[in-house]
């Protein structure tokens, strides 16, 4: 049996950073994407990963925007990841691209379905011009509704739309609005993210003092509705974000709050392998010399495996469960972290649900710090 | 040195209200006798703590011995012993003051007699030292000299006619000031055969050197050898060394005679033997009496002093060990508070003996320190007669068990030009002062008399005087005595927890204005949590102010991009470390500042 394994390509380009915008991205000249893309498929051709061991279940290309690219630019680097990793799930495969309208032509995506992408995550944001101005997007919901037609024209049968709360200028009103337009075009998946003003960011200049921006209260009036709003359409929310529906889960995405081995090519990238977390460069001068060379290498030791295990497991709807935690660890969950547990769940932040220890509504909310009791002293 | 001529010498002190130019006179003088070239002078050389740079005031006395070769070709020694410039210390103050034959009375050319110049003033008078005024600051633009030698000779009733008119800032007529010194201060008296008889005015610890003694020799001499017993504390030992005050260091020499200024050095290894005030004698040849005025200085306010970390109380013990040895005023002892972990209960002259102890703690040590409220000694009288010193609030009896309390007054005594008689009399009030009168200076100037509770004083009544009087009203004290009053203990509940380090005891009248404010500062300083903290200030079982802190909303990271899980880590890291650096009490967690929050309660204002 081969290991399953997922793979990330990150491309940082995008037309235009937009305001809030914290990744690794940047507008960038044909020159420079050259020869970045030479230099990630030499980091893929030579990966010490490569070969017969795994078997690719899930690829995810982001960014960045990774629509900037040309067809063929992707298409080289595609062709010398499918011979350096040979083994490749078929039929039960999940290859998305994300994309964002304006960059990505009917072109495009009929080339990426020829490449074997067959899922797409269309950066959405709004559905109101006014907010997407304020965000420094270059789209508007017109350019967007054309790429969502062309897709499902071009047969993408697994589009993800990609929506943001907590917006500055934005009410309960104009988020319904943005929702319930999202969710009558039925797309297989939503992601709502609550906007987080990050430090770097023009906007953590603008709106660091919160003003401007709609209040908590209000923010998890936005997120409440989605819940009980897309239940109502036919979508799940199974973490804390993301929405769909049946079957239609980011499996991706879900590899990550598993602890599943991932790997992750190009700038910055994050790969959790052999129990070992590391990343590449994140400057693109280092990066372009030595495309292979990985930074903060960490063999996590069996605290952190615990740790990790529990913080990432509870932002997933279906929560961690206590006989897979024993099969793993060989240890109870509900001895090593008895006085944490008994508090969170006194507090209402935490529940079981039969044998499995989920996050409650209101645990939701303030998860960063129910899930900060689960780090070790 | 032995054959110093005594008439030579003159022994003075200058005193002032505070920022009249005291420091820079005593730099003026310094520099026109020769002692140190001006390129040598940094700004102010008495005042040789940094604290004391900074805050512009002198803490610790310092002394200099200066020659000056006076116009009637003599050469004269002057000793200037400069005084602490602070109500704290006023007891060291007058001890200085006894050091003295004279004193050189500095008034602002603009500003006129305030507050701390007439108590100066009177406390000079009461040792019998001659009082020589001096003009200064006759460069501003708004002095009126005439004016305030006028308000000299009527208010003080000392003669002021020729009193030299001088900017010590830009050192001018500073001449005139020194044969001012020569020709009206007198030279000292007292024979050098007598026996031994010197008063102690300060002392320093030097760990080379141990305790070193400044003193003013009454009577008698002393050098190396000679066997000396100190009256009031008894300590005896032998003298290592005598010597003079040079400026910043010392100058030994053979001996010390009648008349003179200098210090002695022995094997003393703490200032507690050497006390301000106490008489130096020959414990062969003892001397018939000790000097009067000798008293023990008693703290007058307490507070708990807490390390941040825990681990650090070791640290603070040694540290506030070391900062005793040269202070014999600050007292600490152990006490343990439920909320605060291990640390110390502190005794203080003043709230600027406290800080300035806080500061050095915390600059000199590297200390990080919590530090409670700080409260005055109450005396409880228990029903079954015994009566108990109450420092720490905590420690109060049951209600059951108190017959009545008692709490510190003092005499205050504020100047205050007329148009703002009404607002600062508003403020005693307040501070349940008790009327005694009031003294017209002029027409334009009165000096208030007012009983008030120390405890109404120590935290910021100075500062609600100078907002109330624009900077105008100037104040002194003195303690005056206990006086029996209505006192209730104030307790702060946090989530329905005592919190005992945050308890105090407040005049009953106040209590519920106090406990409001108490409330509403804890409400700024908790930060939400994942539960609703109630916060209650009462009264035993009576709950007499409220407030909430509401609940944690929201607090949850939205997106976790490309698998990149080290910076989530460190988020809730970083949130965990965030809570260490808080005290928790119950399941509360509250910020080190909050202890101290009852210290700003009138910050609004």
């Amino acid at each position: 049996m081969r290991k399953p394994l997922s793979v990330y390509f990150h491309i940082p380009f995008c037309t235009k950073k937009c305001y809030y915008c914290d990744f690794l991205s940047f507008p960038s000249m044909e020159r420079e994407r050259e020869q970045y893309m030479d230099a990630l498929l030499r980091e893929v051709i030579s990966s010490p990963y490569r070969g017969e061991k795994y078997k690719v279940q899930t690829v995810f290309i982001g960014g960045g925007t990774p629509s900037v690219l040309h067809g063929k630019e992707l298409k080289n680097i595609l062709d010398g990841f499918k011979e350096a990793f040979p083994y490749m799930a078929y039929e039960d495969r999940e290859w998305t691209i994300e994309v964002n309208p304006g960059s990505v032509t009917k072109k495009k995506l009929s080339d990426y379905r020829k490449m074997g992408i067959n899922r797409l995550s269309i950066g959405l944001q709004s559905a109101i011009d006014e907010e997407l101005k304020k965000l420094g997007r270059v789209h508007t919901k017109e350019d967007f509704l054309l790429t969502y037609r062309q897709a499902r024209e071009e047969g993408f049968d697994n589009i993800n739309i990609d929506l943001l709360s907590a917006l500055p200028g934005q009410t309960l009103n104009s988020y319904k609005e943005s929702l319930e337009f999202t969710a009558q075009l039925e797309p297989e998946h939503i992601s709502s993210y609550s906007l987080i003003i990050e430090e770097g960011t023009l906007f953590h200049q603008w709106y660091q003092d919160g003003k401007g921006l709609p209040d908590e209260e209000v923010e998890r009036e936005m997120y409440e509705y989605t819940k009980q709003y897309l239940k109502t359409k036919g979508y799940d929310r199974y973490e804390i974000s993301n929405y769909a529906k049946k079957g239609k889960e980011c499996r991706h995405n879900l590899v990550y709050w598993q602890r599943g081995e991932y790997l992750g090519f190009g700038l910055g990238s994050s790969s959790l392998m052999e129990e070992t977390r590391f990343q590449n460069k994140t400057t693109m001068e280092q990066y372009k010399k030595d495309p292979g060379k990985k930074n903060n290498i960490k063999r996590l030791p069996l605290k952190e495996q615990i740790e990790e295990t529990m913080f990432l497991g509870l932002r997933m709807e279906k929560g961690v469960s206590r006989k897979e935690f024993y099969e793993r660890f060989s240890m109870d969950l509900k001895e090593i972290y008895e006085n944490s547990l008994n508090k969170l769940e006194q507090g209402g932040f935490l529940e079981w649900r039969g044998e499995t220890l989920v996050l409650t509504k209101r645990g939701i909310d303030v998860s960063n710090q129910v899930l900060a009791q689960f780090l070790f002293d | 040195m032995s054959t110093v001529d005594q008439s030579k010498i003159r022994n003075f002190c200058i005193i002032a209200h505070i920022d009249h130019g005291k420091s820079t006179l005593a730099d003026r003088i310094i520099e026109k006798t020769g002692l140190l070239t001006s390129r040598e002078m940094q700004s102010q050389v008495l005042d040789n703590m940094d604290l004391e740079r900074e805050r512009g005031i002198t803490i610790k006395a310092q002394t200099v011995r200066i020659v000056y070769k006076a116009l009637d070709g003599e050469e004269y020694i002057f000793n200037l012993i400069d005084t602490p410039g602070h109500v704290d210390f006023n007891y060291e103050v007058s001890r200085s003051l006894a050091a003295c034959d004279g004193a050189v009375l500095v008034v602002d050319a603009a500003q006129g007699i305030e507050a701390q110049t007439l108590a100066n003033v009177y406390l000079a008078l009461d040792h019998d030292l001659d009082v020589i005024p001096v003009i200064n600051k006759i460069d501003l633009p708004s002095a009126q000299p005439k004016r305030v030698i006028e308000e000299i000779e009527d208010v003080i009733g000392i003669e002021a006619e020729d009193a030299p008119l001088i900017s010590a800032k830009n050192g001018q007529n500073i001449e005139e000031v020194l044969e001012q010194i020569v020709k009206k201060i007198p030279a000292p008296k007292g024979s050098p055969d007598n026996p031994l008889q010197a008063l102690i005015f300060d002392s320093l610890y030097d760990s080379y050197k141990g305790v070193i003694i400044f003193c003013r020799m009454k009577e008698g001499r002393v050098s190396k050898g000679t066997p000396i017993q100190m009256m009031a504390t008894g300590a005896k030992a032998e003298v290592a060394e005598v010597g003079y005050f040079g400026a910043g260091q010392f100058i030994p020499c053979e001996e010390l005679s009648a008349g003179m200024v200098g210090y002695i050095t022995a094997s003393l290894k703490n200032v507690k033997d050497t006390r301000v005030g106490d008489t130096v004698t020959n414990s062969k040849n003892p001397c018939k009496e000790p000097l009067p005025g000798y008293k023990k200085v008693n703290s007058m306010v307490y507070c708990g002093m807490y390390p941040q970390d825990g681990a650090k109380y070791g640290d603070l013990r040694d540290a506030l060990e070391k900062l005793k040895l040269n202070d014999a005023s600050l007292t600490f002892e152990a006490e343990t508070s439920i909320a605060l972990g291990f640390g110390f209960r502190c005794g203080f002259l003043g709230l600027l003996h406290l800080e300035i102890i806080q500061e050095r703690l915390e600059r000199e040590y590297n200390l990080d320190l919590v530090t409670t409220a700080p409260g005055v000694i109450y005396k409880v009288h228990k029903t079954n007669g015994e009566v108990v010193e109450l420092t720490n609030p905590s420690n109060l009896p049951e209600a059951g068990e108190i017959e009545w309390m008692e709490e510190p007054v003092v005499s205050a005594e504020i100047m205050v030009t007329t148009e703002f008689i009404g607002s600062i009399m508003e403020l005693c009030q307040e501070r349940r002062g008790v009327y005694l009168g009031m003294e017209y200076m002029e027409e334009t100037r009165a000096l208030l008399k007012y009983d008030l509770p120390l405890n109404e004083i120590i935290y910021d009544f100075f500062d609600a005087l100078k907002s109330r009087s624009r900077g105008y009203a100037s104040f002194d004290y003195d303690m005056k005595g206990y006086v029996r009053s209505e006192l209730v203990k104030l307790d702060i509940l946090i989530n329905k927890e005592e919190v005992d380090a945050l308890s105090f005891i407040v005049h009953k009248d106040t209590a519920y204005d106090r406990g409001r404010k108490m409330c509403e500062k804890l409400k700024e300083e908790i930060p939400r949590h994942l539960f609703e903290i109630p916060i209650q200030a009462a009264i035993g079982s009576k709950v007499i102010a409220r407030e909430t802190v509401k609940a944690m909303r929201k607090d949850v990271l939205a997106k976790c991009y490309g698998g990149d899980i080290s910076r989530k880590r460190k988020l809730l890291e970083k949130q965990k470390e965030g809570k260490k650096r808080m005290r928790q009490v119950g399941s509360v967690e509250i910020p080190q500042k909050a202890f101290m929050s009852v210290l700003k309660l009138d910050e609004r204002k």
